[in-house]
C-alpha cells in the first residue's frame, strides 16, 4: 500500500517545523514533499539579524540541512514555488509546470513585508528585510558604503538598523509613532531604547512621516512630510508584515486577515491545513515565532496523534540587539483595575514594569535586565495568583521565591513549569531539555546538539546549564567540560580561539561584538585573555592593547605591595659581567632602590623603583647593553643554566652556551602564562631543569628534553619528551613545544596543567612523531618572534606611553599657583 | 564662584588614555586617580584600594569599574564601593568636564591636607 502524500507549501520555519512535529509522532505515516520559493534549505528567519550584523554565517542559521531531508525521505522542491491549487482533484501546480497530487496539503506561506505605497517605493535600493535575498542586497549596499534609512522603528526595523550600522553604514531610523516599538514597549522603555541606540551612533527620528523616496533610477534619499530630507543609498522598509494568502484566496479557501483555521489548524477544506504567519485563528494573526511552535504541535497532534487543540498564543518579545536587553509580554496599556509596579535603576540603566490585575500578572516590560522575563511570562501565561509574592514581584524570581532561591540560582530554573520556554530562538521547552538530559545528554554541547536549545543566539545558555545542574545533581560538575573564558561570555577558551581564526577577528571589540559579549568592554579576566589570543593568532598584524594588559605587563615591571616596582634586566643564561653589574649598582643608588635581590631564575632584581622613574632606569640599563628581562610577563622568563663542560668536571655538554642560545631564540615571546627553561650540564641537574616548563639535561650522547614541570603551589616534575643528538635539534624541539603551548593552551594555564589535560601522548604525537608538524610549529614560532623580539624598555625610555608614567598634574595646596602641570 | 573656586582645573581630557587612568598627587594629602572609561566618562577616586591600599590607577578599567592590580578587588568608579563579595569604600572626588578640561571638586580633592 502506498503511503498518503503530504505536500507542504513553504520551506520556512513553520512548514518544516510542522513536518518535524509530524515525524516525531509518526515517522512513517506520509510520503512528504516540500515546495519552497527560495533556493535554500530551511533556515532560521529570526536569525537574519545576526546574519546581517555579521555575527553568524548562513551555515550557523540553517535549521535543517540537506541531510535532514534525505534522512527523512523528504523531497525538497526548492526555487519552484507553487502557483496554483486545485482542491477538486487535489493537485498543486508549481511555477515550472510540475503537477503533484496530494492527500493532505499544508499551507505555510508565511507573510509578506508591507510596502508603504509612497512615490519612489519601487526605486532600486529600496529593500525589505525578510529573506536571504534581502540580506544579500543590504550587504552589497553596505559594502558600497554610504548612508542608510530604515523606515519602521519596530523589532525588525531596529534589528536591520543595528546590523547595517555594524556593517559601517550611517543609519537613520524613521518611525511614524512617537516612541520606538510602541506595540511592545511602553513610553519609558521606548525612550531608554532610543537613547541607547543613539549612543551607538544611529539617528532615530520619531514622529517621522515619509512623503517620498527620491532618486534618479536608484535611491538617493528620503523626504519627510515636514520637509526634512535625508540622503541615503539604501532604504529598508520594515513597517510590518501581512499574511500571504494569495494562493489560499485563489483556491477559494475561507480568508479573513489570514487563512481561517480551526483549533487543529484545518482550513475550510478538511484536506488542507495551514500554519504559521499566514493563518488567522480566533480573529488573531501572529508575527512572532513562539505561536508558530505551538501551532505546529497542535497541527501534528490533530493530524497523526491525539488532537490537543490550539487555543491561541500569548506572546512575548525579545530584541536581538547585542548589549541592549529588551523584553515585553502581554498587556501594559494600563486601565481600570490595573496596578503598575515599576522599578528604575538609572545608574545601571534598568527599567522594569509589571502590570498586575486581580492578583494576576497581565503584562511586563523589562529594559536592561531581562533575566526574569521568562518567569513573568510564565506567571502571565499560567494566570497564577501572585497575591502572596506581590511585594517582592518586581525584584524578580530569586527574591520573590524567598531566601532559598536567592542563595541558589538553580532553584529559579527548578521552579519553572515543564512547558516554560527555555530557548526562544528554537522554541524549546524546559520539558524537552530535561527529557534530553534524562536521555543521556549530560553536557551543554550535548543538549545543544540534540535539542538546539541555546544553540542560536546563546542568551539562554545559563538556563540550560541550570537545568543540567538541577537534573543531574552531583553528577553535573557545575561547569562544562571546558570552562567559559569568564562571566562576560558563554564561550570557552577553545571556542574563542577557534572563532578568532574562523571569523578572522582582529580586534578586541570585534571579538566581543561577534561573540555576543555580555558586558560592554569585558572585564579584567577576559580582556588580557583576548589580547593574548589575538596577539598569538595574528603575529605582526594585531596591535597590542596596552589597556588590556595586567599592570605588570603594561608597566614592564613588577608592581609591589607599596605601589613601587621592581626591575629585572635580562642576563642571558644567567651570565653577567662587570659592566652590567656596575650599571645595575649605579641604577640602584641613583634611584634609591631599597633592595637588590638575586632571583630564583639567576637574575638581579632591583626593588623600590617609582613608576615615574622607570623610563630613566631603563634608559640607564639600555645604555649598558641590557634589555627587559620580562620578569613581569606571561612570557619567556629565564633560561637557567649551570656552568657545564666549560668549567665543571662533571659537565658533558656546553649547557651555559645552549642556555644562552635558547634564551636568545625565545626571549620576548608572549605566552598563555610565564614560561621557564633550564639547561643542566649533567644528570646531577644543578640548574633544576626537571621543574621547568621546558628542561634540558645534557648527557654524553646528547640532550634529554622534558616538559611540563613547575615549582609553585603544586610542584610537578617534568615528563620526559625525547632525546636528541644535537643542540640544533634541542632548540627546534623547544621552539615547537612553545608554539604548541602558545596556540592551544588556555590563557593563564601553565604548561603543567595543560600537559595533564591534553596528555603527554598528545604532546609526543605533535612534537616527536609528527615531524612535518613539528617543523611547521617551529617555523610559526620563528615567524612570530620576528615581531616580538623588540625591547619594550627602549621604546618607553624614548618617551612612548609617557602618560603611563607621568602624573597628570600635581596639586600643591599651600603654594601659588595651586596647580603645577607635570 | 569665589576667587579660589570650588573646582580645580587639572588639565585637558585628551591627556587621559582611553580605558585607563592617570595620577594626581596632592602635596600633603592623598594621591588621586583620574579614570577614563570606554565611552569617555571621567571619574576620580582616592588612589588607594580599601583592601590593601593598592594603586587603583594601575588597574584594568572596564565599564564603570576598575579592578585593583594587587588582589583583583573590583571598585565602582561611580560610588567608590567595592563590588561583589568584597566590602569597603574608597572616597570619590566629584568631576566635571568643561570645554575639554577636567575639573575636580576642590574640597574633596584637598580632604586630609594638613
Amino acid at each position: 500500500m502506498t503511503k498518503p502524500h503530504l505536500i507542504v507549501i513553504g520551506n520556512g520555519m513553520a512548514g518544516c517545523r510542522a513536518v518535524e512535529e509530524i515525524l516525531a509522532r509518526d515517522a512513517d505515516r506520509y510520503r512528504i514533499t516540500i515546495f519552497g520559493a527560495e533556493p535554500h534549505v530551511n533556515y532560521n528567519r529570526i536569525m537574519l539579524s545576526p546574519l546581517l550584523a555579521g555575527d553568524k554565517s548562513f551555515d550557523d542559521i540553517v535549521i535543517n540541512d540537506l541531510a535532514w531531508y534525505a534522512d527523512n525521505a523528504i523531497e525538497l522542491v526548492a526555487s519552484d514555488p507553487v502557483v496554483a491549487i486545485d482542491r477538486k482533484i487535489q493537485t498543486v501546480t508549481a511555477r515550472s509546470g510540475r503537477v503533484e497530487s496530494y492527500d493532505t496539503l499544508i499551507l505555510a506561506t508565511g507573510s509578506d513585508p508591507f510596502i508603504i505605497p509612497v512615490p519612489g517605493h519601487d526605486l532600486q535600493g529600496v529593500v525589505t528585510f525578510r529573506d536571504m535575498d534581502d540580506v544579500g542586497a543590504m550587504l552589497r549596499a553596505a559594502d558600497a558604503g554610504g548612508d542608510a534609512v530604515v523606515i519602521g522603528g519596530g523589532l525588525l526595523g531596529l534589528e536591520a538598523a543595528h546590523g547595517l550600522s555594524l556593517r559601517g553604514m550611517k543609519v537613520t531610523v524613521l518611525h511614524i509613532m512617537p516612541t520606538l516599538m510602541e506595540r511592545q514597549l511602553d513610553e519609558a522603555a521606548g525612550w531608554l531604547l532610543k537613547e541607547a541606540l543613539e549612543a551607538r551612533g544611529q539617528t532615530i527620528l520619531t514622529g517621522a512621516d515619509t512623503a517620498e523616496i527620491y532618486g534618479q533610477g536608484k535611491v538617493e534619499g528620503v523626504r519627510l512630510k515636514d520637509g526634512r530630507d535625508i540622503p541615503a543609498a539604501l532604504v529598508v522598509m520594515a513597517v510590518g508584515i501581512r499574511p500571504n494568502v494569495k494562493l489560499a484566496r485563489a483556491a477559494g479557501l475561507a480568508i479573513g486577515r489570514g487563512i481561517h483555521v480551526d483549533d487543529h489548524l484545518v482550513t475550510s477544506d478538511a484536506n488542507v491545513l495551514a500554519v504559521g504567519e499566514c493563518v488567522e485563528h480566533n480573529g488573531l494573526v501572529y508575527g512572532l515565532v513562539a505561536p508558530l511552535w505551538e501551532m505546529c504541535r497542535s497541527l501534528a497532534d490533530g493530524l497523526v496523534a491525539t488532537p490537543s487543540g490550539y487555543t491561541g498564543s500569548v506572546t512575548s518579545t525579545k530584541l536581538k540587539v547585542s548589549g541592549i536587553d529588551v523584553f515585553s509580554a502581554g498587556d501594559f496599556s494600563g486601565g481600570e483595575g490595573c496596578e503598575d509596579i515599576v522599578m528604575r535603576d538609572a545608574a545601571r540603566g534598568i527599567y522594569k514594569r509589571v502590570v498586575v490585575k486581580d492578583d494576576r500578572v497581565i503584562g511586563a516590560v523589562l529594559y536592561g535586565d531581562t533575566q526574569d522575563g521568562n518567569w513573568y511570562f510564565d506567571l502571565l501565561k499560567k494566570q497564577q495568583d501572585v497575591a502572596e509574592i506581590r511585594d517582592a514581584l518586581i525584584f524578580g524570581q530569586a527574591f520573590a521565591s524567598g531566601g532559598a532561591a536567592s542563595a541558589n540560582p538553580n532553584a529559579a530554573v527548578a521552579a519553572l513549569a515543564d512547558d516554560a520556554e527555555i530557548c526562544g530562538c528554537n522554541g524549546v521547552s524546559k520539558g524537552r531539555v530535561v527529557g534530553a538530559i534524562a536521555g543521556g545528554a549530560c553536557t551543554l554541547d550535548a543538549v545543544r546538539a540534540c535539542t538546539k536549545a541555546s544553540a542560536s543566539c546563546g542568551s539562554c545558555t545559563n538556563l540550560v546549564e541550570g537545568l543540567l545542574a538541577v537534573t543531574l545533581g552531583a553528577a553535573f560538575n557545575g561547569e562544562r567540560t571546558a570552562p567559559t573564558v569568564c562571566k562576560c561570555t558563554s564561550f570557552t577558551h577553545e571556542d574563542v580561539r577557534r572563532l578568532i581564526l574562523e571569523k578572522q577577528l582582529k580586534a578586541i571589540p570585534e571579538v566581543m561584538q561577534a561573540l555576543h559579549w555580555m558586558t560592554p568592554d569585558g572585564c579584567s579576566s577576559c580582556r588580557p585573555a583576548l589580547n593574548y589570543y589575538l596577539l598569538c593568532a595574528w603575529p605582526g598584524e594585531f596591535i597590542d592593547d596596552n589597556q588590556s594588559r595586567f599592570v605588570n605587563e603594561r608597566m614592564h615591571a613588577n608592581i609591589q605591595k607599596d605601589g613601587t616596582y621592581s626591575v629585572v634586566p635580562r642576563m642571558w643564561g644567567g651570565v653577567t659581567n662587570p659592566k652590567e653589574l656596575r650599571a645595575i649598582a649605579d641604577v640602584a643608588e641613583k634611584y634609591e632602590a631599597r633592595m637588590v635581590k638575586v632571583t630564583g631564575g639567576q637574575r638581579l632584581d632591583i626593588f623600590g623603583i617609582k613608576k615615574e622613574d622607570l623610563p630613566a632606569v631603563w634608559a640607564d640599563l639600555n645604555a649598558a647593553g641590557m634589555v627587559s628581562g620580562h620578569a613581569y610577563a606571561k612570557a619567556l622568563r629565564t633560561v637557567k643554566t649551570c656552568v657545564g663542560s666549560e668549567w665543571c668536571r662533571f659537565g658533558t655538554q656546553d649547557s651555559t652556551g645552549l642556555g644562552i642560545k635558547t634564551e636568545q631564540m625565545t626571549w620576548g615571546s608572549f605566552m598563555p602564562h610565564k614560561f621557564k627553561i633550564a639547561v643542566s650540564g649533567c644528570p646531577r641537574n644543578c640548574a633544576e631543569a626537571t621543574i621547568k616548563d621546558f628542561g634540558v639535561i645534557c648527557v654524553d650522547s646528547g640532550y634529554e628534553l622534558s616538559i611540563g614541570g613547575n615549582g609553585g603551589i603544586k610542584l610537578r616534575g617534568t615528563d620526559f619528551l625525547c632525546k636528541v643528538a644535537t643542540e640544533q635539534e634541542a632548540l627546534d624541539h623547544c621552539a615547537a613545544f612553545i608554539q604548541l603551548y602558545r596556540e592551544e593552551a588556555r590563557y593563564l594555564d601553565r604548561t603543567a596543567p595543560w600537559v595533564e589535560r591534553v596528555g603527554l601522548d598528545y604532546i609526543k604525537a605533535r612534537i616527536v612523531e609528527d615531524v612535518e608538524g613539528r617543523v611547521a610549529l617551529t617555523a610559526r614560532f620563528h615567524f612570530s618572534q620576528r615581531f616580538m623580539q623588540d625591547d619594550p624598555w627602549a621604546k618607553r625610555a624614548a618617551g612612548d606611553d609617557y602618560k603611563l608614567h607621568q602624573h597628570l598634574a600635581e596639586i600643591r595646596p599651600l603654594a601659588t599657583p595651586s596647580l603645577v602641570a607635570a | 564662584m569665589s576667587a579660589v573656586g570650588e573646582w580645580l582645573d587639572i588639565g585637558p581630557v585628551d591627556q587621559l588614555p582611553a580605558l585607563g587612568a592617570r595620577t594626581l598627587p596632592v602635596r600633603g594629602g592623598r594621591e588621586i586617580a583620574i579614570f577614563h572609561t570606554a565611552n569617555g566618562e571621567v571619574y576620580a577616586l582616592a588612589n588607594q584600594c580599601p583592601h590593601k591600599q593598592g594603586p587603583l590607577s594601575q588597574g584594568i578599567v572596564h565599564d564603570t569599574t576598575v579592578t585593583c592590580p594587587l588582589h583583583n578587588w573590583r571598585i565602582s568608579l561611580v560610588t567608590g564601593e567595592a563590588l561583589g563579595e568584597d566590602k569597603g569604600c574608597v572616597p570619590v572626588i566629584p568631576v566635571k568636564i568643561d570645554g575639554g578640561r577636567i575639573l575636580i571638586g576642590r574640597a574633596a580633592a584637598l580632604e586630609g591636607v594638613a
